[in-house]
């Protein structure tokens, strides 16, 4: 449409002198895009030669865009192996503070979940940035099929424009194909531009989670590397082993008098009473299985301190 | 009249429509003017359910050129006056 052309033209000198003001944003956003496109329009001598050139431009935004969806794509695969991480993560500590829990320790349960706490903070960030690049991803993939329907039907009429041409005819072709095919295109580099921009605040945020697991401040599930909490339960277990064990061999020993069932319970928590006075002793035994259970330092640094 | 959303698509509304879809872009003005960044908010999120709501979505293959061209949905007010100004466009 001519008319529709040189409203745009006139509108966008309006643009030009300010007059724009009291236009409202859609009308303003709209004539910005136009004034690109009449530009662009405005510089071609032969139109027919810059229907190639056009063509080959609206390929490589397609290729473009379609590895903007790649980015996005791995960004959002990465924020999801992060997701899995925190999530194993956040279900160890949990054992961990149950098994604390089991084992009378609230001091270890207690520091466990909020390690967990901590792991689940960083995991609902992320479960944030993952809607955000799925729904980015969708909208870039939409916008691709879009624009690759749109350059489908440009090459058709580009075909029909060079076969069929007199001049008058083909220049009104020639510009409606043009407005409709850039106004898509501005619209797609500016959804691509911004795809990139976010992607790349979500990686920095990422890259930062990466950093904090790696340094051990989430504990770490996955390196394999047992942390403090882990190494006290296993302690604590193998102790209450002892305990079994040695309360067993009381009762073997005190054969199966009635009143020793009652005094194996005593027995036991003394027992357990044991290593808190144990940790007060000397440090440095650090053999707890071979160790009468009075001497074992179970708590060896933190606990009751 | 056809009006595009940005990073959406391209809908066909009813000229009917249009008056209210006037009403919520100057507030959605005003609201960049007054720097206002919840009533922006509000403004455009109105404007856009007004067009998904009375417009019919344009053939992708169609090469129509947009009357009007909304911003996209999670623009934030700075990026909409960027819009406003050559610069912040990349080029068609």
């Amino acid at each position: 449409m001519i008319s529709a052309r040189s409203r745009g033209l006139m509108a966008a000198k309006m643009l030009m002198k300010g007059t724009a003001a009291r236009m409202g944003v859609m009308k303003r956003v709209s004539l910005v895009f136009k004034a690109k496109a009449n530009k662009a329009l405005d510089k071609m001598e032969d139109p027919r030669e810059t229907l190639d050139y056009s063509y080959q431009r609206q390929l490589e935004l397609l290729t473009k865009v379609r590895r903007g969806v790649a980015d996005v794509a791995t960004s959002r695969k990465r924020v999801e192996l992060q997701m899995n991480q925190l999530q194993q993560q956040s279900n160890k500590l949990e054992d961990q503070a149950r098994k604390a829990l089991g084992m009378g320790r609230e001091d270890l349960a207690r520091g466990a979940l909020e390690r967990k706490a901590s792991a689940q903070g960083q995991l609902n960030d992320l479960q944030v940035q993952y809607a955000q690049l799925q729904a980015e991803e969708e909208k870039l993939t939409v916008a691709s099929q879009r624009l690759q329907a749109k350059v489908d039907t440009f090459r058709t009429r580009k075909e029909t424009i060079k076969a069929t041409y007199t001049a008058a005819e083909a220049q009104t072709r020639i510009n409606e194909a043009f407005s409709g095919i850039s106004e898509e295109m501005g619209d797609v580099g500016m959804a691509i531009q911004r795809a990139e921009d976010k992607t790349a605040q979500m990686q920095a945020r990422a890259g930062a989670i990466d950093e904090l697991m790696a340094s051990g401040a989430l504990d770490d599930a996955v390196g394999g590397q047992r942390d403090d909490i882990q190494s006290e339960l296993d302690m604590m277990s193998a102790s209450s082993d002892v305990e079994n064990e040695l309360s067993r061999l009381k009762g073997e020993i005190t054969a199966g008098a009635p009143k020793q069932l009652e005094g194996g319970a005593n027995g036991n928590s003394q027992g357990a009473q044991a290593p808190q006075a144990g940790a007060q002793a000397p440090q440095g035994q650090a053999q707890p299985a071979s160790i009468p259970a009075a001497d074992r330092p179970a708590e060896p640094q933190d606990g009751e301190g | 009249m056809i009006v595009r959303i940005s990073g959406e698509g391209q809908f066909s509304i009813d000229d009917a429509a249009t008056a209210e879809l006037n009403r919520l872009d100057s507030e959605l003005e005003a609201a960049v003017n007054r720097n206002d960044e919840a009533a922006f908010t509000a403004a455009l999120h109105g404007l856009l359910d007004q067009v998904r709501a009375h417009g019919s979505a344009l053939a992708a293959d169609t090469l129509e050129p947009s009357d009007l061209i909304l911003p996209p949905e999670d623009a934030s007010m700075d990026e909409v006056r960027e819009m406003l100004t050559e610069e912040g466009l990349i080029p068609g």
